[in-house]
């Protein structure tokens, strides 16, 4: 293979798999791919072999703005001292599932 | 040790299960070559991940006509039953590319008529075409990219899909025992083919579809000359340590 290793010239994906019916996407990793076609099917192989997932997303990893660490203050601090934003005060009838 | 059973000896039906697991194991083990290997680590897993769906089928198939280990690792060159296209190296990308795509809509074209045959063969080839359509996206995918890519990737995958060309022939040859038409999914077999190569940019080749040798092929107990080794490498463990596990 002659100049750049597909490594350096494929862009990097970022994969999310439904693991189930009812279940929200939840992040699984990362790979490389030439296109968001073979993304979707390097995350087949990848992330599903085992029988993980119903439903798979890919987004180019340029396209997620993440928060900064050095934000992580301002960003999230203000929530720590406020419990009674969080729903624990009622029972959770049973047979719900995943809340 | 009990000898194999001869593919003489089986019955037709048997016979054919025995040629298409001898496929399906060539094959996988052919793709297994890639593991460590491909041009990337994403592609390295899909390869594999494919010859271990052929192993699968390979096990299934083998075990109805002996024991599967001895059947794999104890039989010499002419006893094997694949199509010569199993068998031949790896080349480069395009090389594996261009069989894969060859292999996969034939496979998937047989398994599909076999699961309708509602013979004994119908539970494997049904689950097993599931399989094979993940086989045949896979090819078609890198064909079109390769076919429609750059100049080099253009040339390489055209000399492939010329270069194997006259291998596929004998994937149609009458197969007694399957209960399944293969002449007649021939022309079915060249138009997917074609509409691939076509989307690809890809000239269909014009070639004979066939090897010049009167001896028959692959089918036939005749083998090219690197299957050979391909049988070195894979029986040399078993013969070194009979019965070695881990």
């Amino acid at each position: 293979m002659s100049g750049q290793s597909p490594q350096d010239a494929w862009p990097l994906w970022e994969v999310f798999v439904r693991g189930r019916r009812g279940l929200s996407h939840t992040h699984a990793g990362s790979l490389h791919a030439p296109d968001a076609q073979m993304a979707l099917r390097n995350a087949r192989d990848l992330y599903t072999r085992r029988a993980e997932g119903v439903s798979i997303w890919v987004v180019p990893s340029t396209a997620i703005t993440a928060s900064s660490p050095d934000e992580k203050d301002p960003f999230f601090e203000p929530a720590a001292d406020k419990p009674y934003r969080h729903p624990t005060f009622y029972e959770i009838p049973e047979g719900v599932k995943h809340l | 040790m009990t000898p194999v059973t001869a593919a003489e000896s089986l019955t037709p039906e048997l016979a054919a299960a025995r040629a298409l697991g001898d496929d399906a194991l060539v094959l996988a083990q052919r793709l297994g070559e890639w593991a460590g290997d491909a041009p990337v680590l994403e592609e390295d897993v899909a390869l594999t991940n494919i010859a271990l769906d052929l192993l699968g089928q390979a096990r299934t198939l083998l075990s109805l006509t002996g024991d599967e280990d001895e059947l794999a690792f104890l039989r010499e060159e002419h006893e094997f039953r694949n199509v010569q296209l199993a068998e031949l190296p790896i080349g480069d990308f395009a090389d594996t590319t261009a069989r894969q795509l060859y292999f996969s809509v034939y496979q998937e074209l047989l398994y599909a008529a076999l699961a309708d045959t509602g013979g004994a063969l119908a539970p494997l080839a049904a689950k097993a075409v599931v399989e094979v359509a993940y086989h045949r996206d896979h090819a078609e995918q890198w064909t079109l990219r390769l076919g429609d890519g750059t100049e080099e990737s253009h040339r390489r995958m055209q000399r492939a899909v010329d270069g194997l060309w006259r291998y596929t022939g004998e994937l149609f040859e009458p197969l007694d025992g399957l209960g399944v038409d293969l002449p007649g999914l021939h022309p079915v077999w060249r138009e997917r083919v074609a509409d691939v190569l076509g989307r690809a940019t890809l000239t269909v080749p014009g070639g004979p579809d066939r090897t010049p040798w009167a001896a028959g092929a692959g089918r036939q107990g005749v083998h090219t000359e690197a299957f050979g080794r391909l049988l070195a490498e894979m029986q040399y463990l078993h013969r070194a340590h009979p019965g070695a596990s881990w």
